[in-house]
């Protein structure tokens, strides 16, 4: 088997007293359709941040292809190909999703300090701005400033420019979070649509979203992995059920 | 991928990353009116001067404000810094203008450099209040040093012409103030481009979500330092202009109050869009000049009631009226960008 894209190992975060990550090993392996799924407070967020080294964790690492990346900062692991969306935007209000998008792409070429050249003035650029705004459905929009798109729009937006760092891992935090439902179709079309050889490892709480999208499933509670497998076996899991889906959760 | 829908995509996607790269008429109109009134009022040659120093002073505000978002109240630091660079120069013997401006450019821009990173934390306030001080301790440090900076008698001296040609003392006021009118094209021009520049998007980026900036794999910090010591430089060479020009310094171009007129004057004519500042700072000046002639020492209550007034109506209001009316004339007029 080859090395998994992404993996923590004994990963623990201790807050004061509070542990909000206990020991937690975890491997995506290249091209993987992964969910991370638990109840509000079962530490998703603080994993999350440990992964792309928002805040660094108290013991354990975390690698990236092979490579140990615990020490280095959030912005080198994005230049590494470890790349993540926002449960909430965190988009440029101001910028259009041209800007926005032109901006990824020269970052991702190592172009962000030329501050003679004309944005866009690079061959190639223009054209992957083309292909991701189709791809998104966010051509009609392209020229508008973001913050007079529709929420749906923004949502796509957030995960075109995360799509624009080229990653090799993908973090979706909660993608259709706050979509109304004539929306939501789109969203789901572009999850589907994310390019086969990207490791994502998914966050939701929706979890007709999780059981279409995943083919595996890492249940996450009270900072600790309480079970991982395929989402036939997480919907059979008793112990799922009860601190969980509850009653009525999928059969 | 060649079809007829997607070239005028890729049409329109380039156009819009590149519309604000060619010179406006309105632009264009703007600096041959600063020119011809050098001419056209020889006598004001003095004020324009002023004017076109304090506009470079507030452009480097902007660099920092309006793109980055980063607040300062104490930019005269860097002013000061560049105005006794070229004053120490000038009075050692070193008197070329140009060689002047550039040594005040780098010396700003290093201080820029050295300070930045105590910038780079912090709330708005944090970074008001770690700008003031380190202009208060430059002006302290110039009044203590007063061996090399004159203290609290400042120093005078003689320039040389610049490029060896054309005097800029004060009988030659029309040569200063078209002097100093080319310096300031040239840095704007600079940062017009600069703006428009991957460098510029990620620096508005920055501004806009530093969170998601930093997730873009984008240094932040780095970005951020990198333009603070820029703005820096523009500041240098906005005081060693000063200095060169009046051939005189003393220890008021420390001042708080230099910071603070010139975020006024940004704020006046809006920051973010690169020309707010030379515009506020010839809406100051000439009212400075206007009102003090009418009623002496009084000055600063209409100036102060005119910002009472830009804050609270909003200024995007005024301009938004503007606008619509140069909009009206001028379909293809490049839009400023509104200020954060």
């Amino acid at each position: 088997m080859s090395e998994p894209a992404l993996e923590a190992r004994g990963l623990m975060r201790r807050f004061g007293g509070l542990v909000a990550t206990d020991n937690v090993s975890l491997a995506v392996q290249p091209g993987a359709r992964q969910a991370l799924i638990g109840p509000n407070g079962a530490g998703k967020t603080t994993l999350i941040n440990l992964l792309t080294g928002v805040i660094k964790p108290s013991e354990g690492s975390v690698f990236l292809q092979g490579e140990d990346v615990t020490r280095l900062s959030s912005s080198r692991r994005v230049r590494r190909g470890l790349v993540r969306t926002f449960q909430i935007n965190q988009l440029f209000p101001g910028m259009t999703p041209i800007e926005s998008l032109g901006l990824a792409i020269s970052e991702r070429h190592g172009r962000g300090a030329d501050f003679w050249r004309v944005a866009g003035g690079r061959p190639g650029i223009v054209g992957e701005i083309e292909e991701l705004l189709a791809r998104f459905g966010l051509t009609s929009c392209m020229d508008e400033p973001t913050r007079t798109l529709p929420y749906g729009k923004q949502r796509l937006l957030e995960i075109a420019l995360a799509l624009a760092c080229r990653p090799r891992v993908l973090l979706l935090d909660e993608p259709a979070a706050g979509v109304p439902e004539g929306e939501r179709q789109d969203i789901l079309a572009a999850l589907a649509a994310l390019p086969k050889d990207v490791a994502i490892l998914l966050i939701e709480h929706d979890m007709d979203l999780v059981f279409s999208f995943a083919k595996r499933i890492t249940v996450l509670v009270s900072g600790r992995i309480l079970v991982e497998g395929a989402p036939e076996e997480i919907a059979a899991d008793e112990r799922v059920r009860a601190v969980y889906l509850g009653e009525d959760g999928h059969d | 991928m060649n079809s007829p829908v997607s070239s005028t995509t890729r049409a329109r996607l380039e156009a819009h990353l590149r519309r604000r790269e060619r010179w406006r008429w309105p632009e264009i109109a703007f600096w041959l009116a600063a020119l011809a009134a050098i001419f056209a009022v020889p006598s004001r040659a003095g004020l324009i001067n002023e004017i076109l120093i304090a506009g470079l002073f507030a452009l480097s505000l902007d660099l920092i404000l309006g793109l980055a978002g980063i607040v300062s109240l104490g930019h005269a630091a860097f002013f000061g810094l560049g105005a006794y660079a070229e004053a120490i120069l000038a009075s050692k013997g070193y008197a070329d203008p140009t060689l002047g401006l550039l040594v005040g450019a780098l010396l700003a821009a290093a201080l820029g450099l050295a300070t930045a990173p105590l910038l780079l934390r912090g709330a708005d306030l944090t970074r008001l209040m770690v700008t003031m001080g380190i202009a208060l301790m430059l002006g302290e440090l110039a009044n203590r040093n007063a061996w090399i900076t004159g203290g609290a008698d400042g120093l005078e001296f003689t320039m040389k012409p610049v490029l060896g040609l054309f005097k800029i003392d004060f009988t030659g006021q029309r040569n200063a103030a078209l002097y100093s009118l080319v310096v300031l094209f040239l840095l704007f021009a600079g940062a017009r481009r600069l703006a428009q520049s991957p460098f510029g998007l990620s620096v508005t980026a920055i501004r806009e979500n530093r969170l998601r900036a930093g997730a873009l794999g984008i240094s932040t910090s780095r970005r951020m330092i990198a333009i603070y010591a820029l703005s820096a430089a523009y500041a240098g060479v906005a005081g060693a202009l000063l200095a060169e020009t009046t051939q005189i310094v003393s220890l008021d171009l420390f001042d708080f109050h230099r910071s603070a007129d010139v975020m006024l004057m940004l704020i006046i004519g809006g920051a973010g869009y690169l020309y707010g500042g030379l515009i506020g700072a010839a809406i100051f000046i000439v009212l400075r000049d206007v009102i003090s002639g009418a009623t002496p020492e009084y000055w600063e209550f209409w100036i102060g009631a005119l910002l009472v007034a830009l804050v609270l109506v909003g200024r995007d209001r005024f301009a938004d009226r503007a606008k619509r009316i140069v909009d009206l004339l001028t379909p293809r007029f490049a839009r400023p960008r509104s200020a954060p």
